[in-house]
């Protein structure tokens, strides 16, 4: 059998100049994804969104203030030497950075709850189940069996909706193709942004909008050449897959990006 | 072998140790509680959802006036997703999370399962036939007592065939009581209707503007068709020569989005708009020769602006400095394709009509009224072209009679005047309205002055509603007909929301109803048929489907492959523009009620819906824990104002208004113009699911309706408030 051996490196670029905060990209991935939702969901410690909208302000008072939302799914850290800060700690092997297509999977029948995996990830893009989801009567007809619903007592995360990966895959190995066309894996929330801001795809394709966004230098471990793009806590070295995008300057500074490119560029 | 107590000790501390280490060195119990664990967590309480053939639906949403085209994901015959429709002509693929969320009203608790009777307060499922027949022999009597006038119907729109059958129905049994809920479409209509001398919606051409100023129009929280408003937003950011300025005194998030913000005291909107007209024509910016050839009245306009509206007196009133009214002027003026826009936040409540002429005006002056960028008078769509109801004598007299909310008499271009019906029925002994059909509509949620509008309600004798969710008005119902939801039912969905052609999108049934519910269309069709001579001639379809398919004809075939049509020969209709309304009306400002110091405005945002259904428990779990936590909502305050109440975060306060209290929290935010207490709309739902109900206050509450002097719509912005820490 013949394996493709490419490596692919799913990625995503979020324009933060261009979210307007809406929390469409939310709903799309807890309907696409089974996320159960509880009575009160205002403890946001124990609320279940893989991919969460934070709202940030310049700190300035009025009328200098500014605000900006980032949405935070998963970053898919590719960490210094192949390793998410999550997958290192993990004892249970329940998550794992795939080599194939870079994209950091869970597997809650092997999870034990053990939550190092949440203390280890600097983004809180991990959840534990506290409880078991319960749907009120009749609405567990929407759930999809594409994607598990998850128990009690496991971690879950954004997979970057892997599911849609494996049926795009399987549609095209039935049509007798080994590669993807760009439109043919996109994640839940890329499709649904009404905004248009989130743009999907493999980093390592130069042909992928994704990749021509942010120009990632792999020689550095993936750090964005276009000067307004940035990565969460760049400085931690987790090697995050998720980049963003900001004409502003202390939204590019709040999300620590450090590098000498930074000061070059335009001002807003 | 004699044992002391020597070796006893040591034998059995040595067993004790030997137990212990074997049972933290053997596997056993580890293995144990990881089974239990494991047997505990595959308990049959987690689902496992059935897998089976995949399908696509298309259809539009009907939970807003949006009009998105949405594709529902199926397995089988259950829906799984539902996402935007690629290449429709409203969202193209984006969806907004209330469209989303649509599968949890389709599969929610709060569906009205069957047609219900109140019955000593509690609801009590009966049959179809029972409920019509009941409904029928009340409409048979009241048209005996002769006075078909006091049946009235109130609904979310008056377009599309399902409005224009109950309205028919009305007109052939002899009321003419239709009244659609208001928005900023009235204020629109209105204003147009004044300044061109001709009915229309109107239409605004973002995709090709270049310069948008906004009046407070929440172009990314909400207004007009959402979807639609955020992709032209992007639009916008693409291009380094496009710009939004927005106006509005909080840091909403379209403000955020925008290239300026220029924090005005809220409800002098209208007095800037001048002040800007002033600056454009004291520099002789505008296009002079289009006035000259199109206008009326501009030299009184001109001579009205230049004497009042000098930048420094509206720099006095609006707190927006003198020069950057004049900034604004300029780069507004000196956009190639500029707009401007006014209907503040999602545009639910109407506003000011002086306000509305006065930015329509702007529009005017730099020739954007029905060109590129600019704004358009859309004519209705013109496809439903039945025959005149048949009326006999009962009927005749009965739609002669004055409209029980009296539109169209004080106020003559006013159609519908949905806030004087409550005090009319409040201000008589008996109400004036015997029955009353509710229709896509929740006024008793989202009408200001909440209480008073339950007060009304509470004496209308016998109230129809439709509705397919237990809402606040279905809960004051008599008795409900539940309608199929949004992806149940076949219906045509003229769309509202400021497109430049009329368009009509078609929703089309996804799912086989899952409760016992009926088309409304079927259900007046089947009432006409019960009533006797003109009112059951005057439905000669079968049911609902026959009519639509007929009403549409060859535009059918279009509407089911695509999901829309287009009217592509409508024109937009080319009349003069007439500055004198504006001139008559220029003091007309509406003002809050009260006397207090700070000022209290609702803001909208897309994760809390607005409209007559509530929000869903996805959008509810996307609501940041500043603007609810448990029951409390936050409301906004400047840090500075704050610091003068002896508030600061989190702290609970009461806020009150001469409407009403409310219990709040409050959230220190440097993005709202000090003075200024904003609360979100959407909360405070006494009636659908657990997941929504009890949580906050709802803003309706705590204002009342200030009538507008030129069209008598509730036009209330804000209300002055006092807030006290508790």
């Amino acid at each position: 059998m013949k394996v493709d051996t490419k490596q692919k490196k799913f990625g995503m670029a979020i324009d933060l100049d261009k979210c307007t905060g809406c929390g469409s990209c939310m709903v799309a991935c807890m309907s696409e994804n089974n996320v159960p939702f509880k009575k009160d969901e205002t403890n946001k410690l124990d609320s279940i969104t893989w991919i969460k909208v934070y709202k940030v302000t310049n700190d300035k008072k009025y009328p200098d203030t500014d605000l900006c939302y980032i949405p935070r799914p998963c970053m898919h850290c590719d960490g210094q030497h192949g390793h998410a800060p999550c997958v290192s700690v993990c004892p249970a092997v329940a998550t794992d950075n795939d080599k194939s297509t870079g994209v950091v999977s869970q597997i809650y029948t092997r999870c034990f709850g053990c939550r190092y995996c949440m203390a280890a990830c600097p983004y809180h893009a991990r959840y534990f189940n506290w409880w078991d989801p319960v749907w009120p009567e009749g609405m567990e007809k929407y759930l999809s069996p594409n994607v598990s619903p998850r128990m009690r007592g496991v971690v879950e995360k954004c997979s970057f909706c892997f599911h849609r990966y494996q049926l795009a895959m399987d549609k095209a190995y039935v049509e007798g193709r080994r590669e993807l066309r760009e439109d043919e894996y996109q994640t839940s929330c890329t499709q649904a942004c009404p905004a248009g801001a989130i743009t999907f795809g493999d980093l390592n394709n130069p042909k992928h909008t994704v990749h021509k966004m942010v120009q990632p230098d792999n020689k550095h471990h993936g750090k964005p050449k276009n000067p307004k793009a940035f990565r969460l806590l760049e400085r931690l070295g987790t090697n995050a897959k998720v980049y963003y995008l900001s004409d502003r300057k202390w939204v590019r500074k709040l999300g620590d990006n450090q590098t000498p490119n930074e000061e070059s560029s335009k001002k807003h | 072998m004699k044992i002391d107590r020597r070796d006893f000790l040591s034998l059995g501390i040595g067993a004790a140790a030997g137990i212990g280490a074997g049972t933290a060195l053997s596997p056993l119990p580890w293995k144990l509680i990881d089974d239990s664990s494991i047997w505990s967590q595959n308990w049959p309480w987690t689902p496992v959802p059935p897998d089976g053939a995949v399908s696509f639906k298309n259809s539009v949403c009907t939970l807003c006036p949006g009009g998105c085209g949405i594709t529902v994901r199926k397995v089988e015959d259950r829906c799984i997703k539902i996402e935007g429709t690629k290449g429709n002509i409203v969202n193209n693929g984006g969806i907004c999370i209330l469209g989303l969320s649509g599968l949890q009203l389709l599969y929610g608790p709060t569906r009205v399962k069957a047609p219900m009777k109140k019955d000593g307060g509690r609801w009590k499922e009966i049959s179809w036939d029972s409920a019509i027949d009941e409904i029928v022999k009340r409409l048979k009597n009241i048209r005996k007592e002769g006075k078909p006038e006091s049946v009235a119907c109130v609904s979310g729109t008056d377009q599309g065939t399902v409005a224009q059958l109950i309205g028919r129905f009305l007109t052939a049994y002899g009321s003419p009581n239709y009244i659609r809920t208001s928005s900023i479409a009235d204020s629109y209509e209105i204003a147009l209707k004044k300044l061109h001398g001709q009915f229309s919606s109107i239409g605004f051409d973002f995709e090709n503007s270049d310069f948008v100023l906004s009046f407070g129009s929440g172009v990314a929280d909400g207004w007009g068709s959402p979807v639609r408003m955020f992709k032209a937003n992007s639009k916008w950011k693409d291009s380094k020569d496009k710009a939004l300025y927005q106006i509005e005194s909080r840091l909403s998030n379209t403000a955020a989005k925008a290239d300026k913000w220029i924090a005005i005291i809220p409800g002098t909107e209208a007095i800037l708009a001048m002040g800007i007209a002033n600056v454009i024509i004291q520099k002789s910016l505008y296009k002079k020769k289009l006035i000259e050839k199109y206008s009326k009245g501009f030299n009184n306009f001109k001579a009205l602006v230049l004497k009042e509206y000098s930048p420094e007196k509206v720099s006095k009133i609006t707190g927006v400095k003198k020069s950057e009214i004049i900034a604004i002027a300029k780069k507004f003026a000196g956009a190639s394709r500029p707009v401007a826009i006014c209907g503040s936040g999602q545009g639910r409540t109407p506003g000011s009509i002086f306000e509305f002429m006065a930015v329509h005006a702007l529009n005017a002056l730099i020739g954007s009224v029905n060109n590129i960028g600019g704004v358009f008078s859309v004519p209705e769509p013109d496809y439903i072209k039945w025959t005149e109801a048949e009326k006999d004598d009962v009927a005749a007299k009965g739609i002669k009679t004055d409209r029980i909310d009296g539109a169209g008499k004080k106020y003559p271009d006013t159609r519908y005047l949905i806030n004087r019906l409550i005090d009319s029925i409040n201000s008589t002994g008996d109400s004036p309205v015997e029955l009353l059909f509710v229709n896509g509509a929740n006024p008793c949620y989202t009408m200001p002055d909440t209480e008073n509008v339950i007060k009304a309600f509470k004496k209308i004798p016998y109230i129809v509603s439709f509705s397919s969710y237990f809402d606040e008005t279905t809960e004051m119902a008599d008795i409900i007909l539940p309608n199929h939801t949004n992806l149940e039912r076949l219906e045509d969905i003229p769309l509202a929301a400021g497109l430049i052609k009329p368009v009509v999108g078609l929703s089309m049934p996804v799912v086989e109803p899952e409760c016992n519910t009926r088309h409304i269309g079927d259900v007046f069709i089947q009432m006409a048929k019960l009533m006797d001579g003109n009112i059951k001639a005057s439905f000669p379809w079968n049911n609902y489907e026959e009519c639509l398919k007929k009403t549409l004809g060859d535009k059918w075939d279009k509407l089911a492959r695509d999901g829309y049509w287009v009217d592509e020969n409508s024109r937009a209709s080319r009349g003069i523009f007439d500055f004198t309304p504006l001139v008559k009306n220029n003091r007309n400002l509406v003002k809050p009620e009260g006397k207090s110091k700070l000022t209290l405005i609702p803001y909208d945002s897309m994760r809390l819906t607005v409209g007559y259904i509530g929000d869903p428990p996805f959008a509810m779990k996307t609501v940041e824990d500043t603007i609810l936590k448990g029951n409390d909502v936050f409301v906004e305050i400047n840090p500075k104002t704050a610091a003068g109440y002896n508030l600061s975060e989190g702290d609970k306060a009461r806020l009150t208004t001469s409407k009403g209290k409310a219990k709040v929290r409050v959230h220190l935010y440097d993005g709202i113009r000090p003075g200024i207490v904003a609360m979100p709309r959407g909360l405070g739902h006494t009636e659908f699911d657990e997941y929504l109900a009890g949580k906050g206050e709802n803003f309706n509450k705590l204002i009342g309706p200030v009538e507008d002097p030129v069209s008598g719509l509730d036009a209330a912005w804000g209300i002055q408030a006092e807030i006290t820490k508790t």
